[in-house]
C-alpha cells in the first residue's frame, strides 16, 4: 500500500559534517588465498598477497587488486559487486560470506585474511566450485508456482498478510553460502541442503500455490528436511539475512501437520 | 570444435533472454547460452518496479503511459514501439503474476502500484501510481520468477558459455524494383566454454541476442562487472549497425564514489534531493514534479549543483538523498535493500542521515536496431531473417534519448516475449543456413591476439584509463572538445591493446583471457558512443552538449546509425561510418519538454 508522505521542507539546516566525508583511511593487509589449478598441479596451496587498501574496500576489491595488478590467473566468480547476484560466495576467515559485501575494515586486518572456496562442492579452480549439484537440488523441489484448475482472467488476489507470510524466503539469491556452510551437506552428498528447502518454503507458504503437498512429499524423503540438525550455520551464513533455520523448521512442522 | 544444432539459440540469460526462452522453449528446440549462471544477470539488480497502466490504485490508461514514454525519451522514441510496450505492459505484469511473482499488494489483495519518475496522469498533470513492485527488489523477483519458469519448462541452458561471434553469410538479393542488394543471413553463433576453454559452434535457424548493456565503458556505474556490451560488440563487428549509442542514462542516485544504485523508488516513496545548503533544489529545475522528473533532468541538475559549488562532502562532489522525513517503518517496508546498501557500503543510517549520492552510468538507450517484432535491421531497409534482439542490447526504440524508470523491466518482458515467439515461429518455416567454411576462424583469431600476446600492457590498466576518460569526457556534460579527447584516448588504447599479455596460460576457467576479450568490446563501444555524440550537435535526453544546449528538431530529430566499415574515414577516425534513420511518429508531435 502506498501511503501519503507529508511534503518535506524546501530548505533545512544541515548538521555540520553531515553526509559523511573526511579523509578516507588507507591500510595494509595480507590476503591469504587458497589457490588450486589441477591443470598445473594437483596440490592446493595458500598464497599470500600484501596489499594497500582503502576505507570502503571490500574483499572483492582486494581479490580484484591481486588479479588485475599481481596475478591475472587468480580465478573467482563475480558480477554485480553489491550483494544481489550471488556469484561470489566464498569462505572468508573461515566463514561463508559474499566477497562483495564484506568490508575489509570490518575484518581483523592485523592478521592475514584467509579466502578459500566454499565447502562441499567440487573445487574447479581457485575459488570457483562446480555449482551443478547445488542447482540440481534446487530443481528437484519444483521451484515454480503450481496451480490447478482455471487461471484467473487478470491476477490472483493475495492479501498483504498472505504476501508477508513467505516474504523472507523470496530474498534468496542462490549463492550457496547457506548450503555450503552446512556440516550435514559436507559429509553427505545426498542432502538437499538449506537453499533448496528455503526455495521450497517460498512456494509452500505462498497462498496462491497448490503444489505444497508434492513438495512436502519430496522433502519428507530421508535426504530431505529431517537431515537438518539445526546448527544454525546456514542462518549465520545467509548474506540476505534470511532466517534459514526457521524456514526449515516451518517446513518440518508442515510435514508433521500434514501426516497427522 | 564441437557443433550443436538448435532451432533457436538465445544468447544471454537475464530477463529478456529467459522471458524469450519461456516462449521459444515451448514451441521449438531451444538452447540458452549464458556467460554467467542464469540468476546472476543484472536484471536482478533492478529495484523499483515495472510500470503498467493496471489502474489498480488510481485512474490510469496505456495511452498516458505511451505519452510519458515518448515525452520522457525527448521525442526520439519510435512511437509505434512505445505504444506496443505500454499496451502489452498490462499483460506482461499479469503474466509474471501468474508465473508466481510476489508483487506487493493493496489492502484488497490487488497488485500495488507506486509513483515513479516521469510517469504521470493525463499527459503530465501530476505523478501517477503506475509502477508494480516487490519492495525494492522487483528485478530480483522478476529474474527468479523467470528462472523458476525456465526450470518448469525444462529450458536447456549452457552456463558459462561466452558467445564471441555471430555466424552470418551474405547473399545477393533483389528488391521489388529489380535492383540488387546484399542480404545478411544468420547461421548460428560461436561460443567459448569457460570451464574447458573449448570452442563450440551452435548452428541455429534463429538467434536472439539478449546480452544486456555496456555500463562498464564508464568508471562510475551501477552496472555489473560483466556488463561489457558483448552482444553489441559482436553484432557491430559483423557489420550490423548500432543505433543511438550516444544516449547513455546516468541514474541520479548512485552511492557517492561507488556508483551502487539507490532506486528511484526512494523518491517515488517521498525522498528528496538536497544540496550543501539544505535546499530541495529540484523545485528550481522541475517545478511541477520536482524530484520525480525524469532521470536525465535530475542527473544534470545534480551535476549542475556540484559545478556551481553547492556539492557536499570534503570535495563538494556529491549531493544528498534525504529520507529522514519518512517513517522508519515505511522505509523498512518499501526500501529495505537500498537502505541496507547505504549502511553497508557508506556506513550512513538513512533513518536519521541523508545519503551521499551522485549520478552513475546506468543504462544504454541505444543498441542493436530492431523492429517491434524484435527482428534486427542490417541497415535502414532490411532486417536479417532469423536474427532477433531484446532488452538493453537492443534499440527498438522505446526509450529514445532517455529511458523512464521501470520501462527497462517492462522492455525485457514485452520484447523478450515477442522475440521468443517470433524466433520460434520463424524456425518452423525457415531452412538451415549452411555454416561458413571455417566457422571458428574469426573467434580463434580474436582469442589468439590475446593468448599469443607477449607485450607489456595490462588489460586492467587500459580498462581503468578507458573508464576514467569516459567519465571525464562523455558523462552528463559533453562538448566537441571533450568528445574528441575521448576519441583520441580510445585510439591510443587500441594501439596499446595490440601490445597486451595475460598471465593465465591455462584452458580452464581462464577469466583473464575473457576480460581481455571484453575489453576489446568496451573499446569498440566507447568509440561508437563518442562518434555518435560528436555528430549530434544538439542536446536531447541523456545527451547534453554544452556547445549546443538546445534540442534541434529540424536537424536532429533522427536516430544515429553507426556501422563498422573499414573503408570509412571521418575526422581522423578510421573504420566507422555514420548514418541516420527517421524517427517513427504516430500520434504525438514534438513539444517542449517541461516538468
Amino acid at each position: 500500500m502506498s501511503s501519503e508522505v507529508p511534503e518535506p521542507a524546501s530548505k533545512v539546516d544541515l548538521a555540520p559534517g553531515i553526509g559523511g566525508g573526511g579523509e578516507i583511511p588507507q591500510f595494509d593487509i595480507t590476503l591469504r588465498v587458497r589457490r588450486y589449478d589441477p591443470e598445473f598441479s594437483e596440490e592446493a596451496t595458500w598464497e599470500d598477497y600484501a596489499l594497500t587498501m582503502y576505507g570502503t574496500d571490500r574483499v572483492l576489491d582486494a581479490l580484484h587488486k591481486v588479479k588485475w595488478e599481481i596475478d591475472g590467473s587468480l580465478s573467482f566468480r563475480r558480477s554485480c559487486a553489491h550483494g544481489v547476484c550471488g556469484s561470489d560466495a566464498m569462505r572468508i576467515n573461515g566463514r561463508n560470506r559474499l566477497a562483495c559485501k564484506t568490508l575489509l575494515k570490518d575484518l581483523d586486518t592485523s592478521k592475514p585474511i584467509t579466502v578459500e572456496a566454499i565447502k562441499g562442492l567440487p573445487v574447479e579452480k581457485d575459488l570457483i566450485v562446480d555449482m551443478e549439484p547445488f542447482f540440481q537440488s534446487y530443481r528437484e523441489i519444483m521451484p515454480f508456482m503450481i496451480t490447478k484448475g482455471h487461471e484467473p482472467a487478470a491476477e490472483h488476489y493475495q492479501s498483504p498478510e498472505d504476501r508477508e507470510r513467505y516474504d523472507d524466503t523470496t530474498k534468496c539469491i542462490l549463492c550457496a553460502a547457506c548450503t555450503s556452510s552446512c556440516p550435514v551437506f559436507w559429509t553427505d552428498g545426498q542432502y538437499f541442503g538449506p537453499a533448496a528447502i528455503v526455495n521450497a518454503h517460498r512456494f509452500i507458504f505462498d497462498s496462491r500455490d497448490e503444489g505444497g503437498d508434492m513438495r512436502l512429499e519430496i522433502l519428507n524423503d530421508k535426504e530431505g528436511v529431517w537431515r537438518c540438525r539445526t546448527t544454525f550455520n546456514c542462518t549465520e551464513a545467509c548474506p540476505r539475512g534470511i532466517q534459514v533455520t526457521k524456514a526449515i523448521s516451518e517446513v518440518k512442522q508442515a510435514i508433521l501437520a500434514r501426516s497427522v | 570444435m564441437q557443433v550443436h544444432k538448435y532451432d533457436v539459440v538465445i544468447v544471454g540469460a537475464g530477463g529478456a533472454g529467459m522471458r524469450a526462452a519461456i516462449e521459444s522453449g515451448q514451441r521449438a528446440h531451444t538452447a540458452v547460452l549464458t556467460k554467467l549462471y542464469p540468476t546472476r544477470s543484472h536484471t536482478g539488480a533492478a529495484q523499483g518496479g515495472m510500470c503498467a497502466a493496471l489502474a489498480n490504485v488510481e485512474e490510469d490508461n496505456w495511452e498516458w503511459h505511451t505519452f510519458d514514454t515518448v515525452k520522457g525519451g525527448d521525442y526520439l522514441v519510435d512511437q509505434d514501439a512505445a505504444e506496443v510496450m505500454a499496451k502489452e505492459a498490462i499483460e506482461a505484469v499479469l503474466d509474471l503474476e501468474k508465473m508466481g511473482l510476489p508483487f506487493n499488494r493493496t489492502p484488497e489483495g490487488k497488485i500495488d502500484q507506486r509513483r515513479f519518475g516521469g510517469h504521470t496522469r493525463d499527459h503530465g498533470k501530476a505523478p501517477v501510481r503506475r509502477s508494480c513492485y516487490a519492495a525494492d527488489r522487483t528485478g530480483h523477483m522478476i529474474l527468479q520468477t523467470l528462472y523458476q519458469n525456465c526450470v518448469k519448462h525444462n529450458v536447456e541452458f549452457y552456463n558459462e558459455y561466452y558467445v564471441l561471434d555471430l555466424l552470418t553469410v551474405e547473399e545477393e538479393a533483389t528488391r521489388e524494383d529489380g535492383t540488387t542488394y546484399v542480404q545478411k543471413r544468420i547461421a548460428g553463433v560461436v561460443s567459448y566454454d569457460l570451464a574447458t576453454g573449448e570452442i563450440h559452434v551452435f548452428q541455429a535457424k534463429s538467434v536472439i541476442l539478449a546480452t544486456g548493456g555496456a555500463g562498464k565503458v564508464f568508471k562510475t556505474t551501477s552496472n555489473a562487472h560483466t556488463l561489457t556490451g558483448d552482444g553489441m560488440g559482436i553484432a557491430f563487428r559483423k557489420g550490423i549497425p548500432l543505433e543511438d549509442m550516444e544516449f547513455v542514462q546516468f541514474h541520479p542516485t548512485g552511492l557517492a564514489g561507488l556508483g551502487i544504485l539507490l532506486s528511484e523508488a526512494a523518491r517515488g516513496e517521498g525522498a528528496i534531493l538536497r544540496n550543501s545548503e539544505g535546499e530541495r533544489f529540484m523545485e528550481r529545475y522541475a517545478p511541477t514534479i520536482k524530484d520525480l522528473a525524469p532521470r536525465d533532468i535530475v542527473a544534470r541538475s545534480m551535476a549542475n549543483e556540484v559545478r556551481e559549488g553547492r556539492g557536499c562532502g570534503p570535495n563538494k562532489d556529491y549531493v544528498l538523498l534525504d529520507l529522514t522525513h519518512l517513517e522508519p517503518a515505511h522505509i523498512d517496508a518499501k526500501l529495505p535493500d537500498i537502505t541496507e546498501f547505504a549502511r553497508t557500503y557508506l556506513g550512513v543510517e538513512p533513518y536519521t542521515e541523508p545519503v551521499p549520492v551522485f549520478p552513475t552510468a546506468h543504462y544504454v538507450m541505444g543498441g542493436v536496431p530492431t523492429n517491434i517484432k524484435g527482428e534486427v535491421f542490417q541497415d535502414n531497409e532490411f532486417t536479417i531473417p532469423g536474427l532477433y534482439a531484446a532488452g538493453e542490447v537492443a534499440c527498438v526504440s522505446v526509450h529514445g534519448s532517455n529511458r523512464l524508470g521501470t520501462n527497462s523491466l517492462l522492455d525485457i518482458n514485452v520484447f523478450g516475449k515477442r522475440s521468443g515467439i517470433a524466433a520460434a515461429e520463424y524456425s518452423k518455416t525457415a531452412g538451415w543456413v549452411e555454416l561458413p567454411e571455417n566457422p571458428v576462424a574469426d573467434t580463434e583469431a580474436l582469442l589468439d591476439v590475446v593468448r599469443k600476446g607477449s607485450g607489456t600492457e595490462r588489460i586492467a590498466a587500459i580498462r581503468k584509463e578507458l573508464q576514467d576518460t569516459m567519465d571525464a569526457n562523455m558523462q552528463v556534460f559533453r562538448t566537441k572538445d571533450t568528445i574528441m579527447k575521448a576519441l583520441a584516448d580510445v585510439k591510443g588504447f587500441r594501439e596499446r591493446y595490440k601490445n597486451i599479455s595475460i598471465q593465465d596460460k591455462g584452458k580452464r576457467f581462464n577469466l583473464d583471457l575473457l576480460e581481455a576479450v571484453e575489453l576489446g568490446f568496451l573499446l569498440d563501444l566507447a568509440e561508437v558512443m563518442s562518434v555518435s555524440a560528436l555528430h549530434r550537435h544538439e542536446s536531447r535526453g541523456g545527451h547534453f552538449r554544452e556547445d549546443f544546449p538546445d534540442r534541434d528538431d529540424e536537424n536532429f530529430m533522427k536516430h544515429s546509425m553507426v556501422y563498422k566499415d573499414d573503408s570509412a574515414e571521418m575526422e581522423g577516425i578510421h573504420g566507422i561510418r555514420f548514418d541516420t534513420k527517421p524517427v517513427i511518429f504516430t500520434r504525438y508531435q514534438p513539444m517542449e519538454r517541461k516538468y
